[in-house]
């Protein structure tokens, strides 16, 4: 068991219409490793951590995540994994501790338990002091710890975060970083991750995996990616060596337009 | 418990809201202020009797079904807000979610029953027996969970809240003026008479009619067969469309 990878991606492929999102992804990540998933923007980097996380399925491909299959055991493989959204996923209506409870309670955390976790939690990301008050009196910031502190709650064997520290200051970004390398550490917990700061990579990864339209187009250590991009500098270095520095857009529509609407409605 | 939770935030919401508990009691009132006094004497001068007494429970299934099929339709926010990814990849059943979410917003849309229900005893509408208020709660809260179920299984199509007015405009809207809420089912033109008499809402107003005041236009048994078939109906329907949902 300690030997088979913890997630398994082979020649994972996903089209929406026309448009090839993931083309023949594969790549195993171990227990307890810390990965990190690069890629210039709409490479395919959220569409295949959705298709981990049973959110997606996939139009082809083999998947494994902890040894279940996330299109057939969708129930086995969400118990064993964590997610911190690259979006804001938190019910504004609800205070921070509602929302570290309702998430508690949907992964069947014993309650006594749940409620240690909760205050410990809260205390660690500096949101005790608010843990009655709405998330929609919270900043960026302020949400996005509370989104981080919700993912740890059932202590996964895995956990997906999607650009998890965008828009922190450099002293939470640290200090997040310090509690993930613990509990990798401590528990063995499996980290996979994306994001768009490249010393993070650089500091936390064991292994970076580079994507562009779909495909790896380089995975190794960040010492050995930046040794054979030329001997760059920096991880940053490395990463437009091997992916170019043409600029890439991105899809917003409908969200965007959404977004405008429900302002004007709630503004009521 | 994941049903239980789901259930919970959506009560919760609900009395956070308090602009929406202020706006759902105006519209109803003005319909009863409105149509009850202003159609009222010519009403009665047909032979028709009180007319706030035919109009009450009209307005009160009314007022379920617009916050049943708005509370079914949260899930689009849910989903553009971020908050359904959260609770869809959690290890819970779809089915759980389902039921959770429809049972939350069907006791939301209760309880704008209940508040209707007490605007209608201000403007003097008198529930005939006591005894029979039990039965129209039942019809209440069939309504409720019909509509709530209705609203999520069109939520679950829709990308974004774009066609929110065109569902309110093409279903909603026709769903309340053809149920004979507003009207008697006698004589009707025939094309009439067989829209009410597939609107499902219909069956609902006059189970809470024929509870609250005695008098129904199809019978009370009628009502409660029909209207529990299409909850169920609906409720198989909304489950199988949103185990569907991807986000």
């Amino acid at each position: 068991m300690s030997n088979m990878p913890i997630i398994e991606v082979k020649d994972l492929v996903k089209d929406f219409g026309d448009i090839r999102a993931v083309d023949g992804l594969s790549f195993s990540v171990e227990p307890g490793e810390i990965f990190a998933f690069l890629g210039p923007n709409g490479a395919g980097k959220s569409s295949t951590i959705k298709m981990l996380t049973t959110l997606l399925s996939p139009t082809s491909g083999v998947l494994s995540v902890s040894g279940f299959d996330p299109v057939s055991q969708q129930d086995e493989t969400r118990r064993s994994f964590g997610i911190v959204f690259q979006d804001p996923s938190l019910d504004d209506e609800l205070t921070a501790w509602e929302n570290m409870e309702f998430h508690g309670v949907l992964y069947g955390v014993e309650k006594e338990l749940r409620r240690a976790r909760i205050n410990e939690l809260l205390d660690f990301v500096g949101l005790a002091d608010r843990r009655n008050d709405q998330v929609k009196e919270f900043s960026g910031g302020m949400k996005r710890r509370l989104e981080i502190a919700r993912g740890l709650i059932h202590h996964p064997k895995i956990l997906f975060l999607d650009e998890p520290t965008l828009g922190l200051d450099p002293q939470t970004r640290n200090h997040i970083w310090e509690h993930l390398s613990r509990l990798n550490r401590e528990e063995g917990m499996t980290i996979f991750f994306t994001t768009h700061y490249m010393e993070e990579a650089d500091r936390a990864a064991g292994r970076v995996a580079i994507i562009d339209h779909g495909r790896i187009i380089e995975l190794d250590t960040p010492a050995r990616l930046k040794e054979r991009a030329d001997h760059a500098a920096s991880l940053e270095d490395a990463f437009l060596f091997f992916t170019g520095k043409a600029i890439r857009d991105e899809d917003a529509g409908a969200v965007d337009r959404l977004r405008t609407h429900a302002a004007r409605w709630n503004r009521r | 418990m994941a049903i239980y939770i789901l259930w919970l935030r959506q009560i919760k919401r609900y009395f956070r809201a308090k602009s929406r508990i202020i706006g759902s009691i105006g519209q109803p009132l003005l319909f009863l202020v409105a149509l009850g006094f202003g159609l009222g004497p010519i009403y009665a001068q047909a032979g028709g009797g009180n007319y706030i007494e035919f109009l009450g429970p009209g307005i009160i299934a009314m007022g379920i079904l617009f916050t049943a099929v708005f509370s079914g339709i949260q899930i689009i926010w849910d989903r553009q807000f971020g908050f359904l990814k959260e609770t869809l990849v959690a290890p819970v059943s779809r089915l759980s979610i389902m039921l959770g979410q429809t049972l939350g917003g069907a006791t939301v849309a209760l309880l704008q029953g209940v508040i209707v229900f007490c605007l209608t005893l201000f403007v003097g509408f008198r529930p005939d027996s006591l005894g029979m208020l039990g039965i129209a709660f039942v019809f209440a809260a069939l309504t409720a969970i019909l509509f709530t179920s209705l609203g999520i299984a069109i939520a679950s199509q829709l990308e974004d809240m774009q066609g929110f007015q065109l569902i309110m405009n093409f279903i909603v809207m026709p769903l309340f003026f053809l149920s004979g809420a507003l009207f008697p089912l006698k004589n009707l033109p025939p094309i009439l008479s067989v829209l009410v008499r597939i609107d499902p809402l219909s069956y609902g107003v006059d189970g809470l009619r024929g509870a609250l005041t005695g008098v129904s236009q199809f019978t009370i048994s009628l009502d409660l067969i029909v209207l529990s078939s299409i909850t169920l109906m609906l409720l198989i329907i909304g489950s199988f469309l949103f185990s569907k949902v991807e986000v």
